[in-house]
């Protein structure tokens, strides 16, 4: 109905600025609140009609400030067209025209016996745009927490800012845009460094802004300051022969921080660095934002650059002097942290674990402790976690070393590490209660094993204290000592034995438990030191002990068969990250379904080395050739009523076929061949299976694809003839069973 | 230098004085600290209670607070667990109020342009008064000398308007005016005459080290727990004879008690939620009645003004 065209030459552009000054912004909200500005003010502009082009943000601890460059004077002026009634229309539909329209009857445009109405719509000045878009941006900001102020805040309705709004500036080329919001009217003036400049300066245009405020010791450019600070802490730390431990997120919150950063190099007490290093580092950047430096031996040295936020008159002395005092006030608790955790040792710390609840159905820390030292030694006792980590032997075929071939002078070896796997379980989460890490609980495990350490327990032990939530984030490591990976092994199934248990499974994207993190824990675990463990007896077994340790607890009623549902969903939930984590390495999902859809493939190992032999396979012409036969055959069978062949062919890979096709008088040649093919690939693949070697199992398939291609080429299977139609039938049974002794081929895509 | 910085430097005293002096002449009351054993500044009805409603209140005073668990005996030197808390509170919260501030920092001896000032995101949550605002730590050289806050709720009720609230840390202050390292080297008083200075460890050395011991080895848990228990419902009673100001005397002394406990080490993590679930109770409980015993006489005040 309506047409819209744009007239008017190009406009002469003008820069417009725009700064919004308030009291002190916290550091960590400065680059969403720069984000949100710019999409505000995109909005704002763009339903006027004016596109806002390049934008320069900027960020302060007292202002967000923005600058669009070349905005024209004024939108574009837009002719409309509306169609109106026909001349022939009766008077009244011309009248509701004229009434909609505000036009007269000789102002439309008769064209062909209608009438049209032309209606030119000047276009706005810029200025009345950006007058009416700042306090709409101002009112619709989104902060993470904002506040009331000031004798306005005695009504509700009163603005919201994240600390008070102090000042507008707001000037488009050279003219100040006239706005006011909740009292503040926009202005020339701005201030200066809160302490080097404290007065007000007049900005005569987006043009001077920077560089008037630069005089007057703010640098408003955010990444400016960021690199003063990243490059003069940098400088100030190797002008003292010192290297300072660069960090890039202490950078931002630094520049965050201050309008002017200095930075400053200090010195502590050297007999602090007896506390461990990591102590010292989270100290300073968590509580005091200083960086740390190490000495020429890359170990941590006695200083710290703190960054100010003035030129001090007396160079920064007073000031470093007043950090170092602060600093050392925070080391010296540090240090009587340390010292007074070291008077008890951990199996004391231990004993308080009684004290702090796991989860209200779960018990304590030390209920789940108890039951982590069992699954622990569970998983060495069982030949699961052995002596020697497996991931040396990796590239062999897991099958040449079986759980049974344990070397014999293995026996005291594997005792031991039995019982440090115990120990270390026990000791594992003492340090939870150690006024350390109850001061940074950043450094659980790592504090337990520095004072594992101090008290003479064996290394393995304390490794193991030290890394048994490993792997925490996707980067990081995974333990490969058999002591740590037995206590991380079971202190994850720990965990998501016992909420499975109780029916916490994490659904959609709720997981309170974090037990998707612990699944993942399990498999990258398990993979890395190809681990032969199989995921269902070891989560049965610790639902029994689960259970078994419920007994004082409140107590769950437990139904028969649960203890093997609940294993099953918590293997599922490995299986799924599994698929997950593989998809990224480039493994299809659908054929980690197809093997472990065969049931009972819930050795990760192997389901992992049989999914690649067949990915492997299926990118093949045999493998997809193969596949449609399969799938073929399935159609056929399904529509003759026959159940496709079920998968007999467990994990052990027993595998038999489930439909005999005995010599018959009526076979073809190529029936024959087929047989005879069968006959050989079965067994092959079966025995190919069951002794791990899958890429074997797949050429025993591959053998099967071109006299089952000739099969459907060659001859009906539908045959008029009854004893044929079920022969050729039995065949195709035959052939279905064989491929499911290696992969469920129902679950392939393509 | 040290001498020379010694004499220059404000007594303990002497800074107090100033702050009275400064924060009066802004048109402060100058109140007095309240008579019970308290953990902050914030628990005196003069910010808890009135800074609920719309009546202006601009005060000062010095609060002694107890943090039964702070305590070493003496030992450390910066932790007590009696110390002071200079507490400023201004409803409205003014325009200027962090000039103002600052101009109290200069009173008392810090140049900002030697010593680096800085407000670093701190926001204000007391579970056990259902109160929370935003503002800042304020940093002075990197050490916390202040709080600066400006309270949203109070109680569990908006604070309409919003009182702007600054809380010094006395001891820091002081030890960073007068360079000293250690508390107890304070200087409490200046020499007069033939009366010798007073240090802050001969007043409060010997008070460090007992209090200690009874915090966390001597005192009668078995009392304390009466005691939380007698005061839970004591306040309970006093809310119902609609007399909140008692009612919140008894909360305060509930949240005391419960600070005690925890020092003698017999509160569970596990019970810890709980009591202090209770403490907030009786603190909400306190500040709802304050609000229904005033609420009349506000609105009629303030037309418009609402809860």
């Amino acid at each position: 109905m309506s047409d819209r065209f744009v007239s008017g030459a190009a406009n002469k552009g003008a820069d417009f600025l725009l700064e919004l000054r308030s009291e002190e912004i916290p550091a960590r909200m400065q680059a969403g609140a720069r984000a949100e500005l710019e999409k505000l003010f995109r909005a704002q502009l763009s339903a006027a009609g004016l596109e806002a082009g390049d934008l320069t943000i900027w960020s302060t601890p007292r202002r967000l400030a923005l600058v669009a460059r070349g905005l024209p004077e004024a939108t574009a002026a837009v002719s409309e067209e509306l169609k109106g009634p026909r001349s022939s229309a009766p008077p009244q539909a011309l009248e509701g025209f004229l009434r909609k329209t505000g036009l007269t009857q000789d102002q439309l445009e008769d064209r062909d016996g209608v009438y049209f109405a032309v209606i030119d719509k000047p276009g706005r000045a810029t200025a009345e745009v950006l007058a009416e878009a700042i306090p709409a941006i101002v009112r619709g900001f989104s902060w993470p927490k904002s506040m009331r102020w000031g004798k306005d805040s005695a009504s509700s309705e009163s603005l919201r800012w994240v600390r008070p709004l102090s000042g507008i500036v707001a000037i488009f080329g050279e003219e100040l845009i006239q706005c006011e919001v909740s009292g503040i009217s926009a202005g020339y003036a701005t201030r200066g460094h809160r302490f080097h400049c404290p007065g007000e300066i007049t900005i005569g245009s987006a043009a001077d802004y920077a560089e008037k405020l630069r005089a007057c010791h703010v640098i408003v450019d955010h990444e400016e300051r960021q690199s003063i600070i990243r490059d003069g802490a940098a400088k100030a730390a190797a002008d003292a022969g010192l290297a300072l431990v660069a960090d890039e997120g202490l950078a931002i919150e630094n520049a965050g921080l201050t309008e002017w950063p200095v930075p400053l190099l200090g010195r502590f007490d050297e007999a602090f660095l007896e506390v461990p290093p990591e102590v010292i580092q989270l100290t300073a950047r968590v509580n005091q934002k200083y960086f740390v430096v190490n000495g020429a031996d890359g170990k941590l040295a006695n200083g710290f650059v703190c960054t100010a936020n003035i030129d001090a008159v007396d160079g920064g002395a007073e000031i470093v002097a007043g950090n170092r005092k602060v600093l050392a006030a925070r080391l010296s608790d540090a240090r009587f942290f340390w010292e007074k955790d070291q008077k008890r040792t951990l199996a004391q710390h231990a004993e308080k674990l009684a004290n702090i609840t796991f989860h209200e159905k779960l018990g304590t820390v030390a209920d789940k402790v108890e039951r982590v030292a069992k699954l622990a030694r569970w998983l060495v006792e069982e030949n699961i976690v052995t002596v020697q980590p497996r991931h040396s032997r990796e590239g062999e075929n897991p099958a040449s070393t079986p759980s049974s071939g344990t070397p014999a002078f293995a026996g005291v070896a594997k005792e031991e590490l039995a019982d440090q796997a115990e120990l270390a379980a026990r000791l594992a989460k003492a340090d939870l209660v150690t006024e350390m890490v109850g001061e940074f609980p950043e450094l659980q495990g790592l504090m337990g094993g520095y004072y594992a350490r101090a008290e003479g327990l064996p290394d393995a032990v304390a490794d193991a204290i030290r890394d048994h939530y490993k792997p925490v984030g996707q980067g990081d490591d995974v333990p490969t000592a058999p002591v740590t990976v037995a206590v991380a092994l079971a202190d994850k199934l720990d965990t998501i034995i016992g909420f499975y248990y109780w029916g916490e499974m994490p659904t959609g994207s709720k997981d309170p438990y974090a037990l998707r993190r612990a699944a993942i824990g399990i498999l990258r675990t398990v993979l890395d030191n190809s681990i032969r463990l199989r995921l269902q007896p070891a989560f049965h077994g610790g639902f029994q002990l689960v259970h078994e340790a419920m007994r004082k607890l409140p107590p769950r009623d437990v139904e028969l068969g649960f203890m093997g549902n609940a294993a099953a969903g918590a293997v599922l939930l490995v299986i799924d990250r599994l698929k997950v984590q593989q998809r990224e390495a480039g493994v299809r999902h659908d054929l980690i379904d197809a093997v472990f859809a065969l049931g009972g493939e819930d050795d990760l190992v192997r389901l992992l080395a049989r999914v690649k032999a067949l990915q492997a396979f299926m990118a093949t012409e045999d493998g997809t050739n193969l596949l449609a036969g399969y799938k073929r055959a399935a159609n056929i069978l399904k529509q003759a009523d026959i159940a496709v062949a079920p998968a007999k062919a467990g994990a052990a890979g027993n595998s038999a076929p489930n439909t005999t096709a005995p010599a018959f008088a009526g076979a073809t040649d190529v029936d024959r061949t087929l047989l005879a093919a069968l006959d050989a690939a079965e067994p092959a693949a079966t025995t190919a299976v069951a002794e791990e070697r899958f890429t074997d199992a797949m050429a025993a398939l591959a053998s099967l694809r071109a006299p089952i291609d000739a099969f459907f080429d060659g001859v009906m299977v539908n045959d008029p003839d009854d004893a044929i139609r079920t022969y050729r039938l039995g065949l195709l049974g035959r052939f279905t069973g064989a491929v499911h002794g290696v992969a469920d081929f129902s679950k392939i895509e393509g | 230098m040290a001498d020379a910085a010694e004499k220059e430097s404000l007594s303990f005293q002497d800074m107090i004085l100033t702050l009275h002096a400064y924060w009066a002449a802004r048109g402060c009351a100058i109140l007095q600290p309240y008579d019970m054993r308290v953990g902050a500044g914030t628990f005196h009805p003069a910010t808890t209670l009135r800074s609920l409603g719309p009546e202006p209140w601009n005060v000062a005073y010095v609060q002694p607070s107890r943090r039964p668990t702070d305590g070493r005996y003496g030992e450390n030197p910066n932790r007590l667990q009696h110390y002071y808390q200079y507490q400023v509170i201004l409803k409205p919260s003014p325009a200027d109020l962090q000039d103002q501030y600052l101009g109290s920092l200069a009173a008392i001896g810090i140049d900002p342009l030697l010593h680096d000032i800085r407000f670093v995101e701190d926001d204000w949550e007391s579970p056990t008064l259902g109160a929370w605002g935003l503002g800042w730590e304020v940093w002075c050289d990197g050490m916390e000398v202040t709080q600066f806050t400006y309270f949203q709720q109070m109680g569990g009720y908006d604070c309409k308007p919003v009182a702007g609230e600054l809380t010094y840390g006395l001891e820091r202050l002081a030890m960073y005016i007068q360079n000293v390292d250690n508390v107890y080297d304070l200087r409490f008083s200046d020499a007069v005459g033939d009366v010798a200075a007073v240090s802050y460890g001969d007043v409060f050395l010997e008070n460090e080290r007992q209090f200690s011991k009874w915090n966390f080895e001597v005192a009668d848990t078995d009392a304390l727990f009466a005691g939380f228990k007698a005061a839970e419902a004591e306040c309970q009673r006093a809310i119902a004879a609609n007399v909140p100001l008692a009612a919140y005397d008894q909360a305060i002394e509930a949240s005391h008690l419960f600070n005690l406990l925890q020092a003698r080490g017999v509160i569970s993590v596990q019970e810890r939620a709980n009591y202090m679930g209770r403490v907030r109770d009786l603190a909400k409980g306190s500040c709802k009645a304050w609000i229904d015993s005033q609420s009349e006489r506000w609105t009629e005040k303030y037309p418009g003004w609402t809860l």
